[in-house]
C-alpha cells in the first residue's frame, strides 16, 4: 500500500499537475463567482481542454475547479443576492441580509472556511469509505449490480424531485438516449437511422456541455430581468472571528459535513440538493430559529460546509460502483471511461495509486481554497463587473469549438445543439435534468446487467432476488418506489 | 415558455410507440430468448405509460393551464431575436465552417451575438477578432484539433 502512496504522492507534486491545479482553481473561482454560469457548466467546459491530458491532472482539474466554484458561488450571493451557482441558492438571502447589515466579511469568510472544513470532512469519509465499499463490492455478480443501479435510478427520481412522474419521464428518455448506437447485448445498430456517425452512440461529453452550458447560455439571452446592483465596495478581513464560530457553533458544523456526504452519495442528489437541505435542517433545530433570514450566520455555516462535503460525497459511489453521485461525477465518469479507468471495485486493486492521487488532491484543493478564495474576494469586485454580453457569446464560440475537438467532427456540434434545446425546454417546464443525466451514463450498465441476469436466471425471476445482497437492494429499491404513495395515502387518512 | 403537459404527453407517447414498433423487427441473441429489443422495449412501453398519464393531467388541469403560455421574452423583439441568432449561430458554424473555415465563421458569430446583446460595435469588432484568434491558438496549435481553415487554406498558418 505504502508504495502505492508514494507513488500517488509523486503524481501529485508533479510541477505540471500542481500548475494545473493553480490553473483550474482561478478558473473554478471566476466561473463560480459569475451569475449564471455553475459549477457542473465549468466542468463540461473543462472537458475539452483537460481530455489530453494524462488521467491524474485531468482529474486534479476537476476536482479543484469544482471545490473552488461551489464556495465562490457565495460571493455574487452575498454582495448582488443572485446565487453564483445553485449550491448557494439556499442562503443566498441570509448572506445579503448581512452585507446589510455591514457584514458581508462574516458571510463571505464564513461561506470559505466552512466550505474548507466540509470539503476536508467529506474527502476523510471518502478515503475511509471508498475503499471499504470496493472490498465489499468486488463480489458483487450481475443480479447485485442489476439492483444497484436501479436502486441509484429511483433515488435520483423519488428523492431529488418533488415531481415523480416527471422524474420518471425524465429518466426514461436519458435511458433511451443510451439505447442509440452498436454498444447493447447483441451488437446491433439500434435507432442509428442508417448514420454512421451514431453507431458509437450519442456523445456523452457533447450532450452534457448542450445540457449544462448551451441552456444556460439560452436563460441568459432570454432574460428580461433588470441587472442587478452592487452594493458595497470593500469587504474586510474576511478571516477575521472564523475562530469564534467555530467554537460557537461545532455542532452544526459536523451536522452539515455529515448531512452533505450523505446527500452527495446518494445519485443524483449534489451540492444544491446538501445545501438547501442542510439549511432547513440547522433551522429546525437552532436555538434561535427566529432570527434566519435577518441576517444570521448559523445557517450559513451549516449549509456552506454541507455542499462542499457534497462534492466528495459525490464520489464515493462514483468511483466504487460506477454510479455518479451528482451530475458532476456524471461527467467525470464519462472521462474516467475515455481514459481507460473504468470505475469499479478493480479500480482499488490494479491501480490503487490513481486512487490515492484523486484521496490527495482532494485534500490539497481544500486546503489551497483558503489563500486562492481570499484572493478571490479581493478582486471580487472586479469579477462581478465582467460584462455578460461579452462573456457569453465567448462561451457560446469555446462549447461549439470544444465539443468539435471531442472527435473533431461536427456531428458532436448538433448533438450539442439539440441537447441545449431539449434542456431548455424541459427546465422551463418543471421536468428535472438530473434524472435523465443519470439514466444517459447509467443505461448501459443498467442493460448490461439486466441482461446478462436474465440469461442467467434463464426464465426464473426468483433468481434475481436469491442471492441476499441482491434481495436486500430489491427491497430497498421496491421500498424507494413505494414510499411516495404510502406517503400520501398517510396524509389523506390524516386529513380525512 | 410553458407548454400544457398534455402536449409533452402526446409527444412522448408518440416516441414509446413508434419505438416499440421499431424494436419489433430486432433479432435476439442466438440461443437466447432476450435480446436488443428488451431493454428497448421496456423502457418505450414505459415512455408510453407515462405519456398517456401526462396527457390525462394534462387535459384534466386544462383550465387552470392553458395550453401554451409564452414566456416574458417573447413579447420583447430584442430577446426573440437574440434566441434566434443564438441557435442560428450554431447551425451556421455547423453548416458554414467547413467551407468558409474556423476564423471567419467564429469571428461572424461573436460579431453577430455582441450585435444583439448590444455590445458597442467598435469594442465588439475588436473583442471578436482577439477571441478567435486566441480560441484558435489554444485549440489549433496548443491542443492540435484540426479546425477548418476554409477560404483562408492559401494563408495558413
Amino acid at each position: 500500500m505504502w508504495t502505492a502512496v508514494s507513488q500517488a504522492f509523486f503524481m501529485v507534486f508533479e510541477p505540471y499537475t500542481l500548475m494545473v491545479m493553480v490553473v483550474a482553481a482561478v478558473y473554478g473561482l471566476f466561473v463560480g463567482a459569475v451569475p449564471g454560469l455553475t459549477a457542473t457548466m465549468a466542468t463540461a467546459l473543462l472537458v475539452p481542454v483537460t481530455f489530453f491530458m494524462a488521467p491524474v491532472p485531468e482529474v486534479a482539474a476537476i476536482v479543484t475547479d469544482t471545490a473552488m466554484a461551489i464556495f465562490s458561488g457565495d460571493i455574487p450571493g452575498c454582495l448582488l443576492r443572485i446565487p453564483g451557482t445553485p449550491a448557494s441558492a439556499a442562503y443566498t438571502d441570509e448572506a445579503f441580509a448581512l452585507t446589510r447589515k455591514g457584514q458581508a466579511e462574516v458571510a463571505l469568510g464564513a461561506g470559505l472556511v466552512f466550505s474548507a472544513v466540509g470539503g476536508l470532512f467529506g474527502t476523510v469519509v471518502l478515503i475511509v469509505a471508498a475503499p471499504a465499499l470496493a472490498d465489499f463490492a468486488i463480489r458483487f455478480s450481475s443480479f447485485e449490480y442489476f439492483w444497484l443501479v436501479l436502486l441509484g435510478l429511483t433515488c435520483a427520481v423519488f428523492i431529488t424531485s418533488d415531481r415523480p412522474l416527471k422524474g420518471v419521464i425524465s429518466l426514461f428518455l436519458g435511458l433511451m438516449v443510451a439505447c442509440v448506437g452498436l454498444n447493447n447485448p447483441g451488437g446491433f445498430p439500434r435507432f442509428t437511422f442508417g448514420n454512421a456517425e451514431m453507431m458509437g452512440g450519442i456523445g456523452m461529453i457533447s450532450m452534457m456541455i448542450g445540457m449544462f452550458a448551451i441552456s444556460e447560455i439560452i436563460r441568459y439571452v432570454v432574460d428580461t430581468r433588470p441587472t442587478a446592483e452592487l452594493v458595497v465596495d470593500q469587504v474586510g478581513n474576511v478571516l477575521k472571528g472564523q475562530w469564534i464560530l467555530a467554537k460557537k457553533y461545532p455542532v452544526q458544523i459536523l451536522r452539515g459535513s455529515v448531512l452533505g456526504t450523505a446527500v452527495g452519495a446518494l445519485p443524483g442528489a449534489g451540492a444544491d440538493i446538501a445545501a438547501w437541505m442542510s439549511y432547513a435542517m440547522s433551522k429546525k433545530f437552532s436555538k434561535e430559529p427566529e432570527k434566519f433570514g435577518t441576517g444570521h450566520v448559523e445557517g450559513i455555516v451549516e449549509s456552506g460546509s454541507a455542499n462542499n462535503s457534497a462534492l466528495a460525497g459525490a464520489w464515493i459511489p462514483a468511483l466504487v460502483f460506477g454510479i455518479p453521485g451528482d451530475s458532476i461525477t456524471a461527467i467525470v465518469i464519462g472521462v474516467l471511461y475515455m481514459k481507460n479507468m473504468n470505475p469499479g471495485p478493480t479500480l482499488f486493486t490494479t491501480n490503487p495509486q490513481n486512487i490515492y492521487a484523486i484521496f490527495l488532491i482532494f485534500i490539497l484543493a481544500n486546503i489551497i481554497m483558503i489563500p486562492l478564495g481570499i484572493l478571490c474576494i479581493k478582486a471580487a469586485k472586479n469579477i462581478l463587473k465582467v460584462p455578460r454580453n461579452i462573456l457569453m457569446p465567448v462561451i457560446l464560440l469555446f462549447c461549439i469549438v470544444g465539443t468539435f475537438a471531442i472527435n473533431n467532427s461536427v456531428f458532436d456540434v448538433i448533438v450539442m445543439l439539440v441537447a441545449g434545446l431539449i434542456a431548455y425546454l424541459l427546465e422551463e417546464n418543471d421536468f428535472p435534468i438530473s434524472p435523465a443525466i443519470l439514466g444517459v451514463v447509467l443505461g448501459g450498465m443498467l442493460e448490461e446487467n439486466f441482461i446478462t441476469s436474465m440469461i442467467k436466471a434463464d426464465g426464473n425471476f426468483m433468481a434475481f432476488v436469491t442471492r441476499p445482497i441482491a434481495a436486500s437492494l430489491a427491497v430497498v429499491t421496491l421500498l424507494v418506489w413505494t414510499m411516495p404513495l404510502v406517503m400520501s395515502r398517510l396524509r389523506q387518512r390524516r386529513l380525512a | 415558455m410553458k407548454i400544457n403537459d398534455a402536449f409533452f404527453g402526446l409527444v412522448l407517447a408518440i416516441l414509446g410507440g413508434l419505438v416499440l414498433f421499431t424494436v419489433r423487427s430486432y433479432p435476439t441473441i442466438p440461443g437466447q430468448q432476450v435480446g436488443p429489443a428488451l431493454f428497448p422495449g421496456l423502457i418505450a412501453t414505459g415512455i408510453l405509460v407515462c405519456g398517456l398519464a401526462l396527457i390525462v393531467r394534462g387535459w384534466l388541469a386544462r383550465k387552470a393551464a392553458p395550453w401554451a403560455v409564452p414566456g416574458e421574452w417573447m413579447r420583447s423583439a430584442r430577446h426573440v431575436a437574440a434566441f434566434a441568432l443564438l441557435v442560428a449561430s450554431v447551425l451556421f458554424y455547423i453548416f458554414a465552417a467547413q467551407a468558409l473555415g474556423f476564423l471567419p465563421t467564429a469571428m461572424l458569430i461573436l460579431w453577430a451575438m455582441f450585435y444583439v446583446l448590444r455590445v458597442p460595435p467598435g469594442k465588439s469588432l475588436l473583442i471578436a477578432v482577439i477571441t478567435t484568434l486566441a480560441i484558435h491558438f489554444m485549440f489549433y496549435k496548443l491542443l492540435r484539433v484540426p479546425l477548418p481553415w476554409g477560404i483562408l487554406a492559401n494563408y495558413s498558418w
